[in-house]
């Protein structure tokens, strides 16, 4: 799998590379701000990108908005966004085409390699990887339509948020696909939201309610 | 607050035929009553300073005839103050003058002292160098005020006299003038033709004194200032000691500030580390002979990491929020109102960023309103609106709460107060008893680049 990496602080870069090159992805490039972000994004039009948030020169959200426009001109060009704070409103800029292929976790993430490396691979194949911390806050904003759902449902809705698959979810929780699916139809029925069988559209659909 | 455009249509449909120009006669008219409101007004100003003249005349004959009247000082000060107080309010009123009072502030309270409290107050009051302009200006406005405020009434009382002396030559009403003869201003009336010339004029007269009144009350709003607005020292002072306490302040504010952190830092990330060099030492020791207990307090150390990552998260959060940095204050409060857990409308006209302190302080004022909102009002929507006009910064915070806050009691309100008066910022309240609550904070600030919100470029 192709990655473009675009990360300032050589340490992490290169931790990044090691692990990543570890488990047989290829590094396309490896750049350290925006304006080479946004060429190679263009340029090498990757399997998957991983970008840093605040990048030079602005030291600002310049990685968040290269990744934003480049996903302008390739819709669903799959970008993992890490950062050292979530804010709930980059979350919704990238979710706000409503395409999917986008992740966004906490840089801390990467430090559990399995974890990190499954939500990579959720989105280089057009799944989502929010992090939970979005998630626990999208959720509490909905506080008062989330009040139908059980506490189970209420743990499948937010292994689903953050982007997991039903098999996924179901591995999580100790129980079965079945199970699983029908928590995911009964928290459907609940929100009223059209029922689908594929998991990304799926995931799209809650997270797009839960932005309200 | 969207009908701006509505209204305009709903205008231009009635056409320019629904639309008439004014007439002659109604301008008139309405110029006219303009006048006698005006004129009305300066007969109101003038009644008091009849009695201030006598008041003042009486009080320096008895001061010259015995002295032992002099300790009645106070007193008069004090009543003068109140009657220049009024003129300076209806000043503003009437004539469109601003005055702003220029005495000392009342003491803090506490800093008064214990015994001797009556002569202290007197010795404040007589050592006021506005206190002895007040006087100055009750010697004199009797006069000059007496003049300006009384002058349209008295033009026009002319006039109504030269308006009814015709009734004299046309045996309507008694002889006025023995002898038939007498001036009319500058007519002499000597037959029915000069009393209808002197009508004519008195009419004149009346015109005069409706038209000037308007002018005259506003030239006596700025009599009233050359004596009773604080002069320019009075003014610098007043500065000194507002600037002097802000600083006081802000400077508080940052020791207290730096306190929290350094004791954030100590009790949370700092400890942690320290937790995991020892847990580290041990898994070391433990690696060879027992791996899974190493195993485990690795675990638990990268946990530990997370946690101390988390803490050193939140408190950059609280020193310089990260949304504030990249995107500046517009994004910033819809982040900030994102995380919060009210139904929340935000709406931002900001041209560009602006400076730095200024952004941080207006962006932790909202986000403590907004907490206040959330803590004590029981809302359930809260609307944030900011926009940048004429170099200030102006946001307002409404919530549908049950209302009542009152920054006495301490919800908060004075801190956010204090912070914003070391930018000059003010804030009004606005919170009746069952709601709404709605909170107006301003702050005048240069913008320190024009590059524009990206908000609507990303979403």
């Amino acid at each position: 799998m192709r990655v473009v990496l675009a990360e300032d602080l050589f340490l992490l870069r290169d931790g990044l590379i090691r692990l990543l090159e570890a488990y047989g992805f290829e590094i396309v490039a490896a750049v350290d701000n925006a304006p080479e972000l946004l060429r190679a994004l263009l340029g090498e039009r990757p399997d998957v990108a991983v970008v840093d948030v605040r990048l030079p020169p602005s030291f600002t959200d310049e990685g968040l908005r290269a990744a934003l426009r480049a996903r302008q001109q390739v819709p669903g060009l799959p970008v993992l966004v890490l950062s050292q704070y979530v804010e709930q409103l980059y979350a919704r800029e990238l979710l706000a085409d409503g395409i999917g292929g986008v992740g966004y976790l906490l840089k801390d993430r990467v430090f559990n390699a399995d974890q990190f490396l499954d939500a990579l691979r959720r989105v280089a194949t057009g799944g989502t990887a929010m992090d939970p911390e979005v998630i626990a806050k999208l959720l509490a904003r909905n506080a008062t339509p989330l009040a139908r759902l059980t506490g189970r449902e209420r743990e499948v809705l937010e292994l689903m948020a953050e982007g997991r698959s039903n098999t996924a979810i179901a591995q999580r929780l100790h129980v079965s696909d079945g199970a699983v699916a029908k928590h995911t139809t009964s928290i459907f029925a609940k929100l009223d939201l059209p029922p689908s069988d594929d998991d990304n559209r799926r995931v799209l659909a809650v997270l797009a309610y839960l932005n309200g | 607050m969207t009908t701006g455009p509505t209204s305009r249509a709903a205008m231009s449909g009635t056409g320019p035929a629904g639309y008439r120009e004014p007439t002659v006669w109604r301008r008139t008219a309405t110029a006219a009553l303009r006048g006698l409101v005006a004129l009305l007004r300066g007969m109101a100003l003038f009644s008091p300073k009849v009695v201030l003249a006598f008041v003042m005349l009486a009080s320096i004959s008895l001061v010259m005839t015995a002295g032992f009247w002099i300790l009645l000082v106070p007193v008069l000060a004090a009543a003068v103050r109140g009657l220049a107080n009024l003129n300076r309010r209806l000043a503003r009123s009437w004539s469109g003058v601003d005055i702003p009072e220029p005495y000392l502030p009342p003491p803090a309270p506490g800093t008064r002292p214990a015994t001797g409290w009556r002569r202290w107050r007197l010795m404040r009051a007589l050592t006021d160098p506005a206190t002895w302009r007040d006087m100055l200006w009750a010697l004199v406005d009797p006069v000059v005020g007496g003049v300006l405020a009384l002058a349209p009434a008295a033009t026009v009382m002319l006039g109504l006299y030269g308006t009814h002396l015709p009734l004299h030559w046309l045996g309507l009403a008694g002889f006025h003038h023995s002898d038939g003869t007498g001036w009319y201003t500058f007519v002499p009336v000597t037959g029915a033709a000069t009393a209808w010339l002197a009508a004519v004029l008195g009419v004149g007269y009346i015109a005069l004194g409706l038209a000037m009144a308007p002018r005259m009350l506003r030239l006596h709003g700025r009599w009233t200032r050359v004596l009773l607005a604080p002069t320019a020292n009075a003014t610098l002072a007043l500065r000194v000691r507002q600037l002097a306490e802000s600083r006081s302040d802000a400077v508080d504010t940052q020791a207290a500030e730096l306190r929290r952190i350094e004791r954030d830092l100590h009790d949370g990330a700092q400890a942690r580390l320290v937790a995991m060099g020892m847990n580290l030492g041990a898994a070391e020791r433990l690696v060879e002979e027992n791996p899974a207990a190493a195993k485990a307090l690795l675990a638990e150390m990268r946990e530990a990491s997370a946690k101390a990552l988390n803490e050193l998260r939140d408190l950059v959060r609280g020193i310089h929020p990260p949304v504030l940095a990249d995107r500046g204050l517009g994004d910033a409060v819809r982040a900030l109102a994102l995380d919060c857990p009210l139904q929340e409308e935000v709406t931002a006209d900001l041209p560009g960023r602006l400076a730095l302190p200024v952004e941080s302080a207006a962006y932790f004022a909202v986000s403590e309103v907004l907490a206040n909102a959330v803590k004590h009002a029981d809302a359930l929507r809260v609307w944030i609106d900011l926009r940048y006009e004429g170099g200030r910064l102006r946001m307002s915070v409404t919530d549908d709460g049950h209302g009542g806050a009152d920054p006495a009691r301490g919800t908060g309100l004075r801190g956010v107060e204090r912070r914003l008066a070391t930018f000059d910022g003010v804030l009004a309240l606005n919170s009746p008893p069952g709601g709404p609550t709605m909170v107006m904070m301003e702050l005048p600030c240069a913008l320190s680049s024009p590059r524009t919100s990206s908000y609507s470029e990303t979403a």
